[in-house]
């Protein structure tokens, strides 16, 4: 697998062609998780705890079980295994197996409102509701905590009682602290010691949910022998099949699972909460059991991204030199260890080239939801903190804040602040365009302010499966692992067109089941297009070599004397005879004749993704008596890498910016006095509307990854990390208030205004 | 020798203060095991949590790696994603 | 309590169906007419991933009872094509990736329809409020918004 030098000779990649999946999902075809039926299938729902925190003292189902209609009721003492093993390692990241069984189903205590207790199958979805309804839960009742810092304060209502933390000396009594991490370079403090100008400022994220609009829904179906099949929207059909062998202690050859069209992630599909309950009734009951959430179910029970405070320092030289910079954050975990607490102190200072940094986090249990991963898990909290004191720090320098970021920038051979050195990165060229972007120059009105801030996200390769089979006809099928949220499958296609140089309609690519291809990791961390993508720019190479050997059969010469060219075998050269090209249908017809059927799976652990980097541009104008802001103009600069699909590529960084934007003007979780999530449907969580918008303009840097064969990064982290200050800091321009905490809502404007502290 | 750094703190519970080593290991697993040794129950550690960064280039479950003499190596947290 | 038989068209076609009291239109459209373009991403009313026209008018369905489609027209994504022959609203959605996951997309369709049908020329503004109603998580509406206005032009024929 070579990297393509020459990007002039491409001619699939890059283009715009219109998705194979497309039609199926204009016309209302494409079956959703919730879309598909059996004959039989019971109605699964799930009976969910009303306190914050409480242990469970007794659950009776009996009068539920004696409804008719009722099929099945399931609690964890009853049906679930107790999972005592820990930390281990599941695809991606590290993964708590007990932790995750403990918020499928609760079993001793209930750690958050909306916490699964039991759930039941019925004949009709009236009846399972009059179900749950029956069942009799005794709760005793105790003391909750929801914020973060009141979590870590000595006395706090402790969630575990054997709660270990890592990363620091053991506190000799209970703790909601799961983990410490630091990451140091140089000497921080001497560095801040040696600046001119010193900024310092504490900043507030709160929990932000992923707000995909398809809510989770499953349909499984367990036969006596054990035999498992589930129809069910993730990010990863391999990652239910693993989670639920896990959790019901079944072999995985026994799940099959069928990826659905996903109606959005972000992140928030890589876990299960459904799936294992659907199995587990359906087992008990001896029917498919279709289970949907409701939008309270998803935003009180599924993953949220944590909300964090932090305070930053930056300190630097006249020149605009940073000296030092220190970053010290605790981010909400939810009910169970595992805030991404990490990559926010490793994103915090990525883009600067500093020789002293600290960065240090605390990962903090409360009574919340467990949180799940959203898009760059942790970096945008974090982010917002540092790029608010950059802008800070600009502001005190009397600087050109993108100035100030183009003098300390991060380039090739900047050993980052999380330890290793940069290779080929183009955050520079992200920084010069944005400077030369005519929205950096243009005019501002009254009450209008203009912000800018950066981001950064590794991703990363790992896991992914493949094939390549050539049809008797010359057509071409493409399977691969990689659930398809944002259209993979039209660039999986184009890759496999681009090699075997046939037309990118010539290729029809599916997503496979657990069954028909290799393991693949989940689709997220901006992975699929870098590494399945590797994998089937790899299995369409294998192919064309098998295509070369082929024609060189056909022709009775040496494979060595074929070379591939524009989807046809040709002589590689005048010895090798004078033969006509020979077109794949033609190969592809004699396929029975040289060796039988032409395909290849390639199943690898990709390596060598590259880092990715952004930068936004946000005016915005502020109604000074009522504190609305609204976005006048937008751009959200990006390195790439090398675009497959230049309009899917624009829409991460378009759907990412406002996703950002959301966050930081109106996303929140409120919660009531008694700990209960006070705005679960979107009318009080409210994501951003189109009317809330203007265009969003995605400028493409390619800096090729020279890792990938077509240059390829990964794209759909790093637009949602500059929004949140690229905001600030805009309506600091406008209104000359620094805004600490999000969401940045009108009533704060208001106040913040007023007050002349924000 | 490879000089390898650990990056973070997550290790501090078997290896303490010092963050740098220099070991005798020409793979990752060789890394791994060699750490092990040293510090029993950091290799499981490594095994279930750290991504391996060579030169920069970061790399995740890949046992296989070879370790230049020259290279820079850090031991840093797995990534995931959204 | 006995099923109650109701009487409607559906994309131009006679439907009947016996639905509870309480069943939701969508939830007939989905579960007894098998009809699951339209989605539930809500069941309230604010995202529009519901929506449908009833005797031409845009509603969400989940708002709307089974029993009160009696005798009225539905229309939904499945009726938008005619026949194998696209809408020019399917068509742009499709030419300017005006999708990612796709589950917004019937609702935002058939809203657009609607407002297409009642104001063939409307601005940016117009249609970024008329689409207020429906929610897309993936795309930040760019696109959205390019295909609506690019689709209007073409049906208004100013792309001859």
């Amino acid at each position: 697998m070579n990297f393509v030098a020459n990007f002039s000779d491409l001619k699939v990649v890059g283009t715009r062609p219109v998705r194979p999946d497309g039609i199926d999902k204009v016309t209302g075809k494409a079956m959703f998780g919730a879309d598909l039926s059996m004959a039989g299938t019971l109605t699964g729902k799930v009976l969910r705890s009303p306190h914050a925190h409480a242990r469970i003292v007794s659950i009776d189902a009996s009068k539920a079980l004696a409804l008719p209609g009722v099929k099945a009721v399931v609690t964890a003492a009853g049906d679930f295994p107790e999972i005592s093993s820990e930390e281990a390692a599941a695809g991606e990241s590290p993964v708590n197996f007990r932790h995750m069984a403990h918020n499928v189903l609760a079993r001793d205590k209930v750690l958050y409102e909306g916490h699964a207790v039991a759930a039941v199958a019925a004949t009709t979805s009236a009846i399972a509701d009059a179900a749950m309804a029956l069942i009799d839960v005794t709760y005793e009742v105790l003391p909750f905590v929801i914020d973060v810092e009141a979590a870590m304060a000595d006395g706090a209502p402790i969630l575990h009682d054997d709660l270990v933390p890592s990363g620091m000396a053991a506190p000799g009594k209970p703790t909601n602290i799961a983990k410490r991490v630091e990451f140091k370079l140089g000497d921080a403090e001497a560095g801040l010691a040696e600046a001119d100008v010193v900024v310092e400022g504490r900043y507030e994220t709160t929990a932000v949910h992923q707000g995909y609009i398809e809510p989770h829904a499953v349909i499984a179906s367990v036969n006596p022998d054990g035999q498992t099949q589930i129809f069910a929207s993730s990010q990863g059909q391999f990652m239910i099949r693993q989670y639920v062998s896990k959790i019901l202690n079944m072999d995985i050859a026994n799940i099959r699972v069928t990826p659905a069209e996903i109606g959005g992630g972000f992140g928030g599909k890589t876990l299960v909460y459904l799936e294992p309950l659907a199995v587990a009734l359906s087992r008990k009951a001896g029917k498919p059991v279709k289970m949907v959430m409701t939008r309270d179910e998803v935003f009180r029970s599924s993953g949220p991204t944590s909300g964090g405070v932090m305070t930053v320092k930056i300190g630097a030289k006249k020149d605009g030199t940073i000296t030092g910079a220190t970053i010290d954050i605790a981010l909400q975990a939810g009910a169970f260890p595992g805030s991404p607490v990490a990559p926010a102190c490793m994103c915090a200072f990525a883009c600067y080239d500093l020789k002293n940094v600290r960065a240090s986090g605390y990962d903090v249990v409360s009574n919340r939801s467990k949180i799940a991963a959203y898009r760059a898990p942790g970096a945008p909290i974090s982010s917002f903190g540092v790029e608010s004191a950059m802008d800070e720090l600009a502001t005190k320098l009397g600087m050109d804040a993108l100035e100030l970021r183009q003098k300390n920038a991060a380039k090739a051979g900047t050993k980052a602040a999380y330890g290793p050195v940069f290779p080929e990165i183009g955050f520079e060229q992200v920084l010069d365009a944005a400077k030369s972007h005519p929205h950096w120059s243009a005019p501002l009105g009254p009450n209008q302010g203009r912000g800018v801030a950066t981001g950064f996200w590794f991703n990363i390769g790992g896991d992914s499966s493949a094939s390549v089979f050539v049809n008797e006809d010359g057509t071409i099928s493409v399977v691969s692992g990689s659930p398809d949220i944002g259209g993979s499958r039209a660039s999986m296609a184009m890759m496999a067109a681009e090699v075997l140089g046939v037309p990118y309609e010539k290729v029809r690519p599916i997503v496979g089941d657990t069954a028909q291809i290799g393991i693949t990791g989940m689709t997220g961390g901006s992975r699929v297009t870098f590494a399945t993508g590797m994998a089937t720019v790899q299995a369409a190479e294998k192919v064309v070599d098998e295509l070369k050997k082929r024609a060189a059969m056909i022709w009775d010469i040496s494979p060595e004397a074929v070379d591939w060219k524009d989807g046809e075998a040709v002589p590689a050269g005048a010895n090798a005879g004078g033969f006509d090209p020979m077109p794949l249908a033609a190969i592809a017809a004699k396929a029975g004749k040289t060796g039988g059927p032409i395909g290849s799976e390639v199943s690898i652990n990709a390596q060598g993704a590259g880092a990715g980097f952004g930068a936004h541009i946000c005016d915005v104008e502020v109604d000074q008596e009522t504190g609305h802001v609204k976005i006048l103009r937008y751009t959200a600069v990006q390195d790439v890498g090398k675009a497959i699909h230049p309009s899917y590529v624009e829409g991460q960084i378009q759907g990412g910016a406002v996703q950002g934007i959301g966050w930081a003007l109106n996303e929140e979780y409120l919660y009531d006095k008694n700990g209960r999530m006070d705005n679960s449907g979107f009318l009080d969580y409210r994501v951003p509307v189109a009317s809330d918008l203007p265009m969003i303009e995605a400028v493409l840097v390619e800096v090729p990854n020279k890792r990938h064969p077509f240059g390829v990064r990964g794209v759909g982290e790093v637009p949602i990390i500059p929004p949140l200050a690229a905001v600030a800091n805009a309506i600091k321009a406008a209104t000359g208030v620094r805004m600490h905490s999000l969401p940045m809502s009108p009533p704060k404007i208001v106040a913040a205004i007023e007050s002349g502290k924000g | 020798m490879p000089k390898v750094s650990i990056s973070g703190s997550s290790c501090r519970q078997f290896i303490g203060e010092q963050t740098e080593f220099e070991v005798e290991a020409t793979s990752f697993r060789r890394l791994i095991r060699e750490l092990d040794s040293r510090f029993p129950g950091l290799g499981e550690h490594i095994d279930e949590t750290m991504a391996i960064a060579i030169d920069g280039e970061i790399h995740q479950d890949a046992y296989g790696l070879q370790l230049p003499a020259d290279s820079e190596i850090f031991l840093i947290p797995k990534i995931g994603g959204g | 309590m006995s099923k109650i038989h109701v009487t409607t068209t559906v994309n131009g076609e006679p439907a009947e169906f016996l639905c509870e009291v309480q069943d939701s239109l969508l939830d007939v459209l989905r579960d007894q007419l098998h009809l699951t373009g339209s989605k539930e991403g809500c069941g309230s009313g604010d995202c529009g991933a519901c929506s449908i026209t009833l005797d031409g008018r845009l509603v969400c369905s989940c708002l709307v009872l089974g029993v009160e489609a009696e005798g009225k027209t539905i229309g939904t994504i499945e009726g938008l094509a005619n026949g194998d022959e696209l809408h020019p609203l399917q068509r742009k959605f499709l030419e300017h990736a005006a999708l990612q996951c796709g589950f917004c997309t019937p609702g935002l369709l058939v809203a657009t329809k609607a407002l297409l049908d009642a104001n063939p020329n409307p601005t940016e503004t117009e249609a970024r409020y008329w689409l207020a109603g429906n929610l897309c998580r993936c795309t930040g509406y760019d696109k959205i918004i390019r295909a609506v206005m690019d689709a209007a032009a073409e049906m208004r024929g100013e792309h001859a």
